[in-house]
């Protein structure tokens, strides 16, 4: 800064002097600031008018105001009416979807315009559903800003209610769009099909090949696995809250104000007769004005408020009217009442993947009148289903438009993707009332041929583990031993001191001694079954391992095993307790000695609660507890114990310095037991009564030889 | 200071500027939309949403497709709907002749046309492409003269092949089906009917009729180790409609983790119309063989032929290889009710090269879960003719229960074992009345209706069958007093868990007044209710395949079946009981008996001198689920027949139709081997060695009617954990059941 040496001349200039290099410099940072400004915003202008080419796209901003005005004059062309036998095979171009490395549909909405007729007149009416289904749209994972690389494109005119605009002035604006090219992936949204008198089942567009995702379809109008069924959607259902009354004061409600003449005759018939059924109705007030949030009884008048009333219900009806599909629907799955469906050919929304006899009763309109004799066959159970089912499909699929919009484009995702595609139970199952899926399902004995593979975890004591080795070998189904070295430290004997067998032996070093390492499904195991066994449990014979065996080829999805323990509840502590031997129940067998699919050394490994598998490394105990937990959890079965045998060591060799050891042994093992329930939120074991012997133990008289002969002592 | 202050102050504002011009506009506007969003109109108004027409009953429109509610007459289907089969005449194929025969020998037949629900014309209509060797030439003609014909009305036809070379058009069957239910493979989804027609899968002339090959792929290995990955052998067709797909399937070939070999061999003039690639092909198609690539490969592709389904569906099915669809649009069989997403992959034709990275990205387990269904849906519904037909009835006939009484089979019902052919429709409504799910939490009771605001309903209700609870119906068949009836009896009455006796009484003397049973001595439960039925006037002239029948009186899940003076502890029927709740779907209990193959006789012989097995459980002294029993009224008309004229075998046949049902053995507890009182004055038929030789010839015919064998064996047997162990007897629960030997 030269500024210093003219600063120290004289007072009065300095004076001066520094209100005009003040001004100068400020004169001098505003063209600074000025310039940077301009060449800021000329790059910025460069950047984004550039972005064609660097394929940069902003998201659309959903703005409301200010939107460009687009006038659609008459003779603009319209575009092609609705292909009527339209599929996904030929209808949907699969090529645009996965570009860029998408492993899911992308989806690009139109940007907003304020389309007008030639007169000024809007050609539709925007509203807050169909904005919100933008929006969705906008904030969901799918949307993409470019139309180059979208599989789907939503045009964002709002065609939501067929009343509400212009058939010939959207098919106009619809052949405007740029990409439009025949309605080709588009995906039109449209709610309320069809105008008097004749109530088409779809919307009355010119769509080309567009998928129409509607409400109110019919068998013949719905293009199988093409256009996707959504329900008309009611603002009054968001409204209502999921308390539920103690108890249904009616068996049968119906209040919608919409049924047509000859089915009202045939419901005022049945309540007229019986109670089960309370038939509803607009309320007639002397002023002519309809209270909406009010219904009365047809004969007495007697009057409820709307929608409350609806939750007082078992059942509720929904009955087609001018269009199949009605918005009382929703009402009625948000009250958690059970729907009774009367439409006849009626496309239920999202009939492909959600399954609505678990949720509504089907009646046909031809058979209005034994609507009472159906309601009454059905049984409670079936009830309790429909009821909880529906609660929960309406929260997961139907609750909103946020909801509704997201199943849409998940159901074409699925169908473009089929491997993403969720399986019946995703869809249809709740976990919490259905549980987790048996990976092993089929109903087999198992083949015994393959025979198993023993996997020995050992640590060092190499004695009892060759000892073992020479025991197992002369099991006529092993078909293979696998050690598990798990000491670091040290390394295993060398090859030529392991004894001499003639089935293949492996040795897996370890790279952390962690008891999960027995649980780890190694590609050496290549048979189904898997016996985990320790290196000290020198005392199992072959006949015993060869029946071990044998019933575990029946009951393939369980653990099979020999000494087995058993879970108490406490009611001193209110804590689990582990309970061993001498009991008449058992509900887990240990895993020193035990039989299992492979399938659950994976699902130890890969799909067992982290929280767990950390808990038995950390501990250094439990692990075989954990697997009696996992697969009573996912199976609901309990694990099955063979023969007798009750302990593996010796029951003489116990000392007062082992019975301490052993309690707080007890105690520990209380722990996991405790621990694990809480983990999985409910206590998966079952106690059973019942150990599985040879057909012929303890028996003298027959004189025929035993099959398995040597079963082992306790 | 005041420069400094300037110079802030000007700072911040340019800031200020910088952020209301770029940050805040953004949030400026947010807010701005969202009010704005509020003063959005909704998108309809109460009356539209509640607008209303006069609607008149439609009459049929022609010109729409049939529909279940249009072009059917559910009134003439009541609650058992029937199948009338026209007598045959003139030449039947071999495979029609075959779903003829299976039909008129099931329990849907009638033969009385006036209680027939469907109608079944026994015209060939199999192959409508008028180029094959098995084409019935005048079926358009002869259709409608049928005497029920009525433009189809209620008439169920098979259709394996329509349309002929060279465009193979689905509609082109050869005659008008009218309003008749078309049950037909290869269908395309615009042209199926909707909800009306039935898809079928593609069956080979030998399919057999009944029993089929048992599934291939048991073996639930994990990971699956295959040697190949995906496999496709077969013929192409060089030119013409559904060609392009296999012509192009050699990009994919690499010989090793992908085989796809194609010739274009077949047909007398492929040398006229061979193309560059064929001799490459056909050199390569000639080192695989195509029985063991199915064996050998993880998935197998489905690629169309010239129509869309083909036969290699099914042989992929049956080798447990997942089949990968190249068919786009084709209606897979059953789809009505199958869940194929459960059992097979699907591609894009127009997509072909894609395949190999879409099966390399399937996981194991879900591969696991793939195979394990293709071999449970192949068992299921489609391994003989029999299985198929039934399958397609028995969706029609659910559609007919679905429009009478909004009562479906559920989806897990179809899709997982036993399956839909093994569980009536018309037996319950829910899951949980059923053997096969108990282990699933039952979903929580809807709010009870109590009787305070709601008197009875003004329908009488059936009562719906029972669902698992703790306790058992003991249902006796009693031939004859005897002590031993009496000491049973006494035990029943001391058990646990018994709810109700119902006795089955099959004699020439009065039936015994018995309306309760006392409890023994310090026992405060109320006296056990006894419900005596006598068969001969209930079910006069069934003998002993009435014993099942009063089911109506049975208002437990489990049933203990027993015989008179069987002579079982109140330990053992408590046992007995507890080990069931864990197997409903099995009979468990006391008596085994084995079968064997007898080489000299080339037949089955049935054995009480069991060694190391057991393949049945007798029911003289076994628990079943209700469920079952209801099934086993319900079996095949020649096999209660059997029954019916041998008066015995009742126990084998349900022994049978079980392991057919469940494909498992049943479970035998404890030691005892008999389940008759050793002693009793009356000289026991159980020693009658011609009683034996009945019993074989029972196990014959029924192996016979089933088409193969389905008694399964099992070498273990159930008992008490510390049965026999040399503990304090004061340990164990079931103390006496020990002291039990014979």
């Amino acid at each position: 800064m030269d500024s210093e040496p003219l600063l120290t001349t004289s007072k009065h200039s300095r004076h001066i002097s520094y209100r005009n290099i003040l001004y100068h410099r400020f004169f001098v940072g505003l063209l600074l600031f000025i310039v940077l400004s301009l060449v800021f915003t000329v790059l910025f202008n460069l950047f984004s008018t550039s972005s064609p080419r660097t394929n940069f796209h902003e998201p659309i901003k959903l703005a409301l105001l200010g939107l460009p005005l687009l006038e659609l004059s008459k003779d603009l062309p319209k575009s092609e009416s609705r292909l009527s036998n339209c599929s996904y095979w030929e209808c949907f171009n699969v090529y645009r979807c996965g570009r860029g490395g998408h492993d899911k549909i992308t989806v690009y909405i139109y940007p907003l315009n304020d389309y007008q007729t030639e007169y000024g007149k809007p050609i539709s009416q925007f509203s807050k559903e169909f904005y919100t289904i933008l929006d969705t749209i906008r904030h969901s994972k799918y949307y993409t800003p470019d139309p180059g690389e979208a599989c789907l494109l939503v045009p964002s005119i709002d065609t939501l209610n067929q009343n509400s605009f212009s058939s010939e002035y959207v098919s106009r604006a619809l052949h405007t769009l740029p990409y439009w090219n025949n309605g080709e992936n588009h995906l039109i949204f449209n709610m309320l099909p069809g105008k008097p008198p004749n109530y088409e089942t779809v919307v009355t567009l010119n769509t080309g090949k567009a998928i129409i995702a509607g409400g109110g379809f019919d068998t013949w109008s719905f293009r199988y696995g093409f256009d996707i069924s959504i329900p008309v959607y009611s603002h009054i259902a968001e409204r209502i809250d999921s308390i539920q009354p103690k108890q249904k004061n009616f068996m049968i409600i119906s209040t919608q104000v919409n049924i047509p003449e000859n089915y009202l005759e045939q419901l005022q018939n049945i309540a007229s007769s019986s109670i089960d059924l309370l038939l509803l109705d607009k309320c007639k007030s002397p002023t002519g004005v309809v209270d909406y949030m009010k219904r009365c009884e047809y004969t007495t008048g007697r009057m409820f408020n709307y929608p409350e009333v609806l939750k007082e219900g078992m059942f509720c009806v929904v009955i087609r009217s001018a269009r199949l599909s009605q918005a009382v629907l929703m009402d009625i799955l948000a009250s958690q009442c059970i729907p009774i469906v009367i439409a006849d050919s009626i496309v239920m929304p999202f009939n492909s993947h959600v399954d609505w006899n678990k949720i509504a009763l089907f009646v046909p309109e031809h058979n209005v009148k034994n609507l009472l004799k159906i309601v009454h066959s059905v049984s409670k159970e079936r009830r309790g289903e429909l009821y909880w089912q529906l609660r929960w499909a309406y929260d997961k699929y139907l609750a909103s438009i946020e909801k509704i919009t997201m199943t849409t484009l998940e159901i074409i995702n699925e169908k473009v993707f089929p491997l993403a595609a969720r399986m019946y139970e995703d869809w249809n199952m709740p976990e919490h009332l259905y549980g987790p899926v048996n990976p092993l399902f089929l109903p087999v004995t198992a083949a015994k041929a393959p025979g198993f593979t023993a996997v020995i975890l050992t640590y060092d004591r190499v004695d009892s583990l060759f000892a073992l080795v020479h025991k197992l070998v002369r099991t006529p189904s092993l078909a293979k031993i696998l050690v598990i070295w798990n000491n670091q430290k040290k390394k295993p004997p060398p090859s030529d001191e392991w004894p001499v067998i003639n089935k293949p032996l492996k040795v897996i070093l370890t790279k952390e001694n962690k008891l999960s390492n027995r649980f780890y499904p190694y590609d050496e195991i290549e048979t189904e079954c898997q016996l985990t066994i320790d290196d000290d449990i020198v005392m199992l014979t072959p006949d015993e391992l060869e029946f071990g065996f044998d019933v575990w080829r029946e009951f393939p999805d369980r653990i099979v095993g020999f000494p087995s323990r058993l879970h108490v509840w406490d009611n001193v502590t209110y804590s689990w307790r582990y309970h061993s031997e001498w009991t008449n129940q058992i509900s887990m067998v240990l895993t020193g000695a035990a039989f299992h699919h492979k399938i659950w050394s994976w699902y130890y490994t890969h799909k067992m609660p982290a929280e767990i598998r950390r808990w038995v490394d950390d501990n250094f105990n439990c692990e075989d507890i954990a697997m009696n937990f996992l697969v009573a959890n996912v199976t609901r079965k309990p694990p099955i114990k063979v023969t007798p045998r009750k302990k593996f060591k010796c029951p003489e060799c116990t000392n007062t310095e082992m019975l301490s050891a052993d309690a707080r042994h007890m105690s520990h093992r209380s722990a996991c037991i405790d621990r694990f329930a809480k983990i999985y939120g409910h206590m998966a074991l079952q106690a059973v009564e019942f150990r599985a012997d040879p057909l012929q133990y303890r028996e003298t008289v027959s004189g025929i030889p035993h099959m398995y002969p040597d079963i082992g002592a306790l | 200071m005041q420069a400094k202050k300037r110079y802030v102050i000007f700072f911040v504002s340019c800031g200020a500027l910088i952020y209301g011009f770029y940050g805040g506009f953004k949030f400026n506007s947010e807010s701005v939309q969202s009010s704005l969003r509020e003063q959005l109109p909704t998108f309809a108004s109460f009356d539209d949403l509640t607008e209303t027409q006069y609607l008149q009953r439609q009459p049929r429109l022609n010109s729409k497709p049939c529909r279940m509610e249009t072009c059917f007459d559910f009134t003439r289907c009541g609650e058992d709907p029937k199948i009338y089969v026209y007598p045959t005449e003139g030449t039947v194929s071999q495979s029609y002749r075959k779903v003829l025969t299976v039909i008129r020998e099931s329990r849907y037949a009638t033969k009385d046309p006036n209680e027939a629900c469907l109608f079944l014309p026994a015209v060939d209509t199999l192959d409508a492409d008028h180029l094959s060797p098995e084409h019935v030439a005048d079926v358009g003609t002869r259709l409608p003269q049928l005497p029920y014909w009525k433009n189809g009305r209620n008439h169920l036809i098979f259709n394996l092949y329509a349309g002929t070379w060279p465009d193979y058009a689905e509609e082109a069957l050869g005659f008008d089906p009218g309003d008749a239910i078309l049950a037909r493979a290869s269908a395309s989804e615009t042209v199926f009917r909707e909800g009306f027609d039935v898809s079928l899968p593609l069956f080979h002339k030998e399919h057999p009729e009944r029993g089929g090959v048992a599934p291939a792929a048991t073996a639930n290995l994990f990971p699956a180790p295959r040697k190949h990955l995906l496999a496709f052998k077969g013929k192409r067709y060089v030119h013409g409609i559904g060609s392009e797909t296999r012509n192009s399937l050699w990009h994919l070939h690499d010989g090793a983790s992908l085989v796809l070999v194609t010739t274009c061999r077949h047909g007398k003039s492929w040398k006229h119309l061979r193309d560059e690639r064929c001799d490459e092909d056909n050199q390569e198609y000639d080192k695989f063989d195509y029985e063991q690539l199915l064996a050998n490969s993880t998935f197998c592709l489905v690629a169309r032929g010239r129509r869309l389904g083909s036969y290699r569906f099914l042989e992929a099915l049956a080798a447990g290889c997942i089949p990968v669809l190249l068919s786009n649009g084709w209606r897979l069989p059953f789809d009505e009710r199958i869940d194929w997403r459960r059992a097979v992959i699907w591609a894009d034709e127009r997509l072909l090269l894609q395949v190999p990275e879409l099966v390399r990205s399937v996981p194991p387990e879900r591969v696991l879960a793939l195979r394990q269904q293709t071999q449970l849906l192949w068992q299921q519904y489609f391994s003989s003719i029999e299985k198929i037909v039934y399958t397609t009835i028995e969706i029609i006939f659910e559609r007919i229960s679905a429009y009478k009484a909004s009562r479906h089979r559920e989806a897990l019902i179809w899709n997982s074992s036993p399956g839909a052919l093994g569980i009536l429709a018309s037996y319950g409504d829910s899951r949980a009345q059923l053997p096969f799910t108990v282990t699933a939490p039952k979903a929580p009771l809807a709010p009870e209706l109590l009787p305070a605001p709601l008197p009875a309903p003004a329908v009488p209700l059936i009562s719906p069958p029972p669902t698992a609870s703790d306790t058992y119906t003991a249902l006796l068949y009693v031939q004859v007093t005897s002590p031993a009836l009496h000491k049973l009896l006494a035990n029943i009455a001391s058990s646990e868990f018994c709810e109700k006796v119902v006795l089955v009484w099959d004699s020439e003397r009065a039936a015994p007044s018995l309306k309760s049973l006392t409890r023994v001595a310090g026992d405060n439960r109320e006296p056990l209710p006894v419900l005596v039925i006598d068969a001969t006037t209930h079910y006069p002239g069934e003998g002993v395949a009435a014993r099942w029948k009063p089911l109506w009186a049975v208002p437990t899940a489990a049933v203990f079946s027993l015989d008179g003076d069987a002579p079982l502890l109140a330990e053992e029927l408590d046992f007995a009981f507890k080990v069931w709740q864990h197997f409903p779907e099995r009979i468990v209990g006391y008596p085994a008996r084995s079968h064997y193959w007898d080489e000299a006789k080339g037949a089955w012989g049935y054995s009480s001198k069991w060694g190391g097995a057991y393949s049945m459980v007798l029911p003289g002294a076994a628990l079943v689920h209700r469920a079952i029993l209801a099934l086993y009224g319900a079996s095949a008309p020649a096999l209660r027949h059997a029954v019916q004229r041998a008066h015995n075998c009742e126990d084998i046949l349900l022994n049978c139709l079980v392991a057919h049902l469940i494909r498992r053995p049943p479970l035998k507890l404890a030691q005892r081997r008999r389940y008759k009182a050793a002693h009793h004055r009356y000289k026991s038929s159980w020693s009658d060695p011609e009683h034996f030789i009945q019993r074989q010839s029972c196990l014959n015919t029924f192996a016979t009617a089933w088409g193969y064998m389905p008694l399964l064996r099992s070498v273990l047997r159930f008992d008490p954990i510390l049965f026999k162990d040399p503990v304090s007897t004061l340990r164990k629960k079931y103390r006496k059941m020990e002291l039990v030997t014979s």
